[in-house]
């Protein structure tokens, strides 16, 4: 790994790491380190910088559901245009393209069940190229980019070690 | 029957830890505290190690091993050796899977010192050191080494400390409390000291792995001639985050392994079975059990190096282990009072440097084998606490 793949690993891994902190810890100048992060935030390698937020804890915790979506490809397009039209709706966290029995997985996050549901029957399945949809709703989550949710965070070491 | 007498003589001759009160404050307070006072790393160990232990004991794998070990761990100990570190042993007979380092090492010490025999410890060093000599019979002859020297052992030093009756010297590179790490160039300078000499060397690598660059292991029975005179101590606990499974190994010239051997199989018969089938997945896929950890402490290894600079705390840059071993003379506290304030004033545990031997004194043991969150934290208490003790 590369200074500026270190740098993008320790920034998707904790983003609220300072410049100058990344700066010691991969042992390069801080003016370096500041212009390589300001490279890739313009060259869109960087798209932005999000926290890890365990919604269950609060008293707006949405329901979260992944669709899996049939489609059928357009001449010229391909999946783009029907992926473009899917995800653009705000209720849409994610978009993938598939290998596999489906082709779009798209992952959907509204107030309620009843909520995703009529998403899907009123802005996915009647889309013209869409040939099914399936959706499964998610019930706990475990781990999420990286950081498990319920893991319990106790140091069980002794107090000293020599 | 006053019971207190009837305790050997060699026992009683153990000194108590020489920082017993800190121990008990720190115990006291454990749990309330952010300790970065602790040898072991902060990672569990790899999922897939951990796997290849379950496995082995849902397959029944229960019973004793060989008492050098399984020959596939003993093999896979003499490839890992071949691969890394450029020597060769014979996993048949140059190679004995122990109960951690620290059982190596006490064999490795009975199997040669006779009562009256000196073994040179250069410290501050691993507190087992002197005390498994004591153990044995043998004299320890400790060397301490100096701060400007950035914890080296240099070849004046040891040439002083060398005597008719010397057995051995115990080298401890990377080195527990200090991080100090010694270069090949180095080593060879030891080397010429001894090499006409009938001296052996054990040599504890247990933190091997954890070498930061530009700084790259080097071992000391990898120089000319020094492979038939040197026991190796290697293991799993530092590199490989098994430190409760207690399983690590030493090599060596063929004799002096048969004896430890036969020490080993009356006092531990063999290793923990299930240790040894995982120790055998830790190896097969060392590199990437390995790297990643290794990052990580290096990140953390500067950010502690940082900000002790920062604050005016002399330190050299500690290429090994998962120690940074400041100097705090400048406050003008002893090392002992210096933990213990920090203790109880900023919550915050770390280790007095006199544990490690009397010439720790004025230093401190900072251990970063703890998050990133815990030692930023600890690094703003540790700030305030020296501005608070400087002399104005």
């Amino acid at each position: 790994m590369n200074k500026k793949e270190e740098i993008l690993s320790l920034l998707e891994s904790n983003a609220k790491l300072s410049a100058a902190e990344l700066a010691v810890m991969v042992g390069r100048p801080a003016a370096e380190v500041e212009k390589t992060i300001a490279d890739l935030e313009a060259n869109k390698t960087i798209l932005g910088y999000n926290a890890v937020v365990n919604w269950e804890k609060t008293s707006s915790a949405p329901v979260t559901a992944l669709i899996e979506v049939r489609v059928t490809p357009q001449r010229g397009q391909g999946f783009d245009h029907i992926a473009q039209r899917i995800f653009r709706h705000d209720q849409v966290k994610s978009c993938y393209l598939m290998s596999g029995g489906f082709d779009l997985m798209v992952i959907i996050e509204d107030k309620s069940l009843k909520d995703v549901a009529m998403f899907v029957s009123d802005k996915i399945a009647p889309l013209d190229s869409v040939l099914s949809t399936q959706t499964h709703f998610i019930l706990k989550k475990y781990k999420m980019n990286g950081t498990e949710f319920h893991s319990k965070d106790e140091d069980n070491r002794e107090a000293v070690v020599l | 029957m006053n019971v207190d007498s009837m305790l050997s003589d060699k026992v009683k001759a153990i000194p108590p830890s020489a920082i017993r009160r800190f121990f008990d404050l720190a115990n006291e307070m454990k749990g309330q505290v952010i300790s970065l006072s602790i040898g072991e790393p902060d990672f569990v160990t790899p999922w897939a190690i951990r796997e290849a232990g379950i496995y082995s004991l849902e397959t029944g794998n229960t019973h004793y091993s060989p008492n050098q070990g399984f020959i596939e761990l003993r093999e896979a100990i003499s490839h890992y050796m071949k691969r890394r570190f450029h020597i060769q042993y014979a996993p048949k007979s140059q190679v004995v899977v122990t109960v951690g380092g620290s059982e190596a090492i006490d064999i490795a010490v009975r199997a040669v010192v006779n009562p009256g025999d000196e073994v040179i410890i250069p410290e501050p060093c691993f507190v087992a050191y002197k005390n498994c000599v004591l153990m044995a019979g043998g004299v320890p002859v400790t060397i301490p080494l100096r701060a400007e020297d950035n914890f080296v052992l240099k070849p004046d030093q040891l040439r002083a400390a060398l005597s008719p009756k010397t057995k051995m010297i115990m080298l401890g590179y990377p080195n527990n409390p200090t991080g100090a790490v010694m270069s090949r160039e180095q080593l060879q300078d030891i080397v010429a000291v001894i090499r006409d000499l009938p001296v052996l060397v054990l040599s504890d690598e247990l933190y091997a792995e954890l070498t930061y660059e530009p700084a790259s292991h080097c071992s000391i029975a990898e120089l000319d001639g020094m492979a038939e005179r040197t026991i190796l101590i290697g293991g799993f606990s530092k590199a490989f985050a098994m430190t409760g499974w207690r399983i690590g190994f030493a090599c060596g010239p063929e004799s002096i392994l048969a004896a430890m051997n036969k020490i080993h199989q009356y006092v531990i018969m063999s290793s923990p079975t299930t240790a040894q089938d995982a120790a055998i997945e830790a190896l097969r896929h060392s590199h990437e059990h390995i790297t990643p950890m290794r990052e990580e402490y290096n990140r953390r290894r500067r950010l502690v190096v940082h900000a002790c600079r920062e604050m005016g705390l002399g330190c050299f840059e500690p290429l090994g282990a998962f120690y940074v071993f400041p100097d705090i003379r400048s406050t003008g506290l002893s090392s002992n009072e210096f933990c213990e304030r920090f203790l109880q004033e900023e919550k915050v545990a770390i280790v007095p440097g006199h544990a490690f031997g009397e010439c720790g004194e004025g230093f401190v043991r900072i251990s970063y084998a703890s998050s990133l969150e815990n030692i930023r934290e600890a690094m703003v208490r540790l700030k305030r606490f020296v501005e608070r003790n400087s002399p104005k």
